[in-house]
């Protein structure tokens, strides 16, 4: 893996890899002590063309638990128009020593084309790209719901996957990266997907996806999913004629406390709640629904730093590994096992 | 510097059919025949080669004034040259937009001046290609560039008034209104064809129904004011069927594709390279293949090529980012060769149909798109149908380097290309520029050289 773009490309062994490095990651920053010494020396530069604190702050959280250089750089709003382009910026970050360029865009692809274009050879992770993809978001969904489905199934999710488990997407996925990175992989794992959504929020071309469509979300919740994932809504969706007001998209796609009552009254008492955040409370999202125990959106947020951690880890130290390991084997450094790969700090 | 050569070309097959002689003298056909003599002609073999009517493009972007780092008319009209044009219709989206006399005769100033391929600029309809109220048309039609193509190109004249009224006042001087067809407010902010491809990407898109709503419309405003109105590079199977069925009410509507249409698809935008980013956007094979039907049966006019120049900063970038077009003009001949005569769709013969008697007759070129034949102005392409070339976009005569045919093998080579019985082009090289013997290299006195055809 050199780059990580999207999770189309991501096949089943790769992320349930990541997933199961994640698991790994995830026990060391449960430990007093959070970090490990494997990226010491190297150098990740968040290269952030649209706000995303949530995002970024995750993503260099991550990168210090690896005890990487940190940079971060924020090219705020429409960079050419402002005069520098992408190129020359990402030429720039890599001149300075940028192993790895974390970046998220408001342009669709523009991870892909840092990537493929050849103007830098540093490994690039896409942290959400326009209206295309959000993967570290995916992996970071599909490590929650793997743990919620473990859980179910009373197994340990380390090595496994998400077959049979059945997951409502609901909202904007027209304009969602989440919702396109979810689906392939969420598909890839095993896991039956539905997307829910009024017909406008819909993309042309839908008919391809592997995934069922409803326009109705009781009907969705009474085909019992073990887990329902809300998007965020821009409330400004609602100028362009993509739905008549707030008050009808909330009434009718909206995970609301009647619809909360409603899980309990179909008897699902493992099913739970997602939401990528950050949250509009009262619109897509009841606070009643946001705070219940079925709510994973805290875990979700740190389990990012997990995904996030082993992403990084398995692309920076992955083939550039002797490179690492000279590093980490000089006399002074914690042992070279923890310092090459967090195996033996496993859970469990 | 001779102007006033002649030439006897040995063997060609004229418009593909039998080897026969063509023999130029003073600018015109004078014979076509089999052994023809000629004492003093210079000679060339043409064994194995094709001779046709020089192309004619309705659709180029040449970029002067105002974006000369883009493109001039000197790059590209040799450029046109190379690729077998000997006339081509600068679109009017220049800077200052070519909405008055002025400007539409400095551009045909600079092309007589150039001398690789006769420029005729085609007029804005509007002022400013705002799509507010109309440019001077008459000015721009009894100009000494003889305006007769008018269009927003880049810009659809989405206003169903104002279209209305372009239609009716190009009748007094027998111009045509050419559109862009696309319907605005249905492609804010649009990147791509709509449909699956789209959809995976992320990207905005552009639908078919933007292009064919306006299509439909314009076509039935044609009919009513009785009008002649033209179609910019047509993209949609949609689009197709409605010109098909304008035909056939007796419609005078002419419609036209761009080669790259007649073989792109969206799946080329996978790789966010924006040197695939066009407008109107690549479609789907199913387009594509309606495309090239409609090409075959007539529906379809004309080749336009849509050459659109950018320079490299303007595609080295984001795709939301970048320039949209693609250049044209050195590509053309092959990839219709590619697409339309190598698939068995139609022969050299409509080839010569489609990429110049046509695109004359629409855009009223008096001695351009003549048949090969005595008597005809000597506007001539030869080409080697049989020969093979690797794309290389910098080795070409325009400045843009965004061609989307990049390090594809195409068939087809124009060997030379004759412009008033000059050749512009030999061996596939640029030659020297035509220069009217009556007004001598970049001497002035254009008024001398204006009024023929």
């Amino acid at each position: 893996m050199k780059h990580l773009l999207s999770t189309q490309d991501l096949s089943k062994a790769d992320a349930v890899r990541i997933l199961d490095t994640a698991e790994e990651m995830a026990a060391v920053s449960d430990r007093e002590v959070k970090k490990l010494p494997a990226l010491r020396g190297r150098t990740v530069v968040n290269l952030f063309f649209e706000d995303s604190t949530r995002t970024r702050i995750s993503f260099e959280a991550a990168a210090k638990r690896l005890s990487a250089d940190v940079i971060n750089f924020a090219a705020k709003g429409s960079s050419v128009s402002k005069g520098e382009s992408l190129k020359d910026t990402a030429q720039t970050l890599e001149a300075m020593g940028a192993d790895a360029v974390v970046i998220r865009h408001w342009a669709s692809g523009a991870p892909v084309r840092l990537a493929t274009s050849g103007w830098i050879d540093a490994a690039v992770v896409n942290a959400g790209d326009g209206t295309h993809e959000h993967p570290t978001q995916a992996l970071l969904d599909a490590f929650t719901l793997r743990r919620t489905w473990a859980r179910t199934n009373g197994t340990a999710s380390a090595g496994t996957d998400l077959s049979g488990m059945k997951i409502a997407i609901v909202g904007d996925i027209l304009h969602s990266r989440v919702a396109r990175s979810d689906l392939w992989l969420l598909r890839t794992l095993g896991a039956e997907v539905t997307m829910v959504a009024p017909p406008t929020l819909l993309p042309v071309g839908i008919d391809g996806w592997p995934c069922t469509i409803s326009y109705d979300l009781d009907e969705a919740l009474a085909k019992r999913p073990d887990a329902v994932m809300m998007l965020r809504v821009q409330a400004e969706r609602m100028n362009a004629a993509f739905f008549p007001s707030a008050r009808e998209y909330s009434r009718l796609w909206g995970f609301d406390d009647r619809r909360l009552a409603a899980l309990d009254d179909h008897g699902l008492s493992d099913t739970v709640i997602l939401h990528p955040g950050p949250m509009n409370r009262g619109l897509e999202i009841s606070s009643a629904a946001a705070d219940s125990p079925r709510s994973m959106v805290l875990q979700q947020v740190r389990n990012g730093v997990s995904v996030r951690m082993a992403a990084l880890y398995l692309l920076l130290s992955g083939e550039s590994r002797s490179t690492a390991r000279s590093q980490a084997d000089t006399p002074d450094t914690v042992p070279a096992a923890a310092g090459t790969a967090p195996t033996e700090e496993n859970a469990s | 510097m001779s102007t006033t050569g002649s030439y006897l070309i040995k063997g060609a097959r004229v418009v593909g059919a039998d080897a026969a002689d063509l023999l130029v003298e003073n600018g015109r056909i004078t014979g076509v025949g089999s052994s023809l003599q000629a004492s003093g002609a210079t000679v060339l073999d043409a064994d194995g080669l094709i001779a046709l009517p020089g192309m004619v493009d309705l659709h180029t972007h040449l970029r002067e004034p105002g974006r000369e780092d883009a493109e001039t008319v000197e790059t590209g009209t040799r450029a046109a040259a190379l690729g077998g044009f000997t006339a081509v219709h600068a679109m009017a989206n220049s800077s200052p937009v070519a909405d008055t006399a002025g400007v539409v005769e400095q551009v045909f100033a600079l092309g007589q001046q150039a001398g690789w391929a006769e420029v005729r600029p085609v007029g804005a309809v509007t002022v400013g290609l705002a799509g507010e109220r109309l440019a001077e048309l008459g000015a721009m039609a009894d100009s000494r560039a003889r305006v007769r193509v008018f269009s927003d190109d880049g810009m659809c004249v989405s206003d169903p008034v104002l279209m209305r009224r372009a239609l009716e006042y190009v009748k007094a001087f027998d111009g045509v209104i050419a559109q862009h067809a696309q319907e605005p407010r249905l492609t804010e902010g649009a990147q791509m064809n709509e449909g699956a491809v789209s959809a995976v990407l992320g990207m905005a898109g552009w639908p078919a129904v933007a292009e064919e709503s306006i299509i439909a419309r314009d076509v039935l405003l044609a009919q009513h004011v009785d009008s002649r109105l033209h179609v910019c590079h047509v993209s949609t199977a949609g689009s197709v069927e409605i010109i098909r069925w304008a035909k056939h009410r007796g419609i005078k509507v002419t419609a036209e594709v761009t080669p790259h249409h007649l073989w792109l698809t969206d799946e080329l935008v996978r790789s966010y390279d924006p040197v695939f980013k066009v407008n109107p956007p690549l479609r789907t094979d199913e387009d594509v293949l309606a495309l090239r039907a409609g090409l075959a049966d007539g529906t379809i006019d004309v080749i336009g090529t849509d050459h659109a120049p950018h320079p490299s900063e303007a595609k080295e970038c984001e795709w939301a980012q970048a320039a949209m077009g693609m250049t044209g003009l050195e590509t053309a001949l092959s990839v219709v060769q590619h697409t339309m005569i190598e698939s068995g769709l139609i022969g050299w013969a409509d080839f010569a149909r489609i990429t110049s008697a046509m695109p004359a007759r629409i855009g009223r070129l008096a001695h351009q798109g003549q048949p090969l034949e005595a008597g005809s102005a000597a506007n001539i392409t030869l080409v080697d149908p049989a020969a093979r070339w690797t794309v290389d976009p910098a080795a070409m005569a325009t400045k843009g380097r965004n061609s989307p045919f990049a390090g594809r093998e195409l068939p087809g080579r124009v060997v030379a290309t004759f412009l008033n019985g000059h050749p512009t082009v030999l061996d596939g090289k640029l030659n020297t520029p035509f220069a009217d013997g009556s007004a001598g290299q970049a001497a002035g006195q254009p008024q001398a050289q204006s009024r023929e055809g």
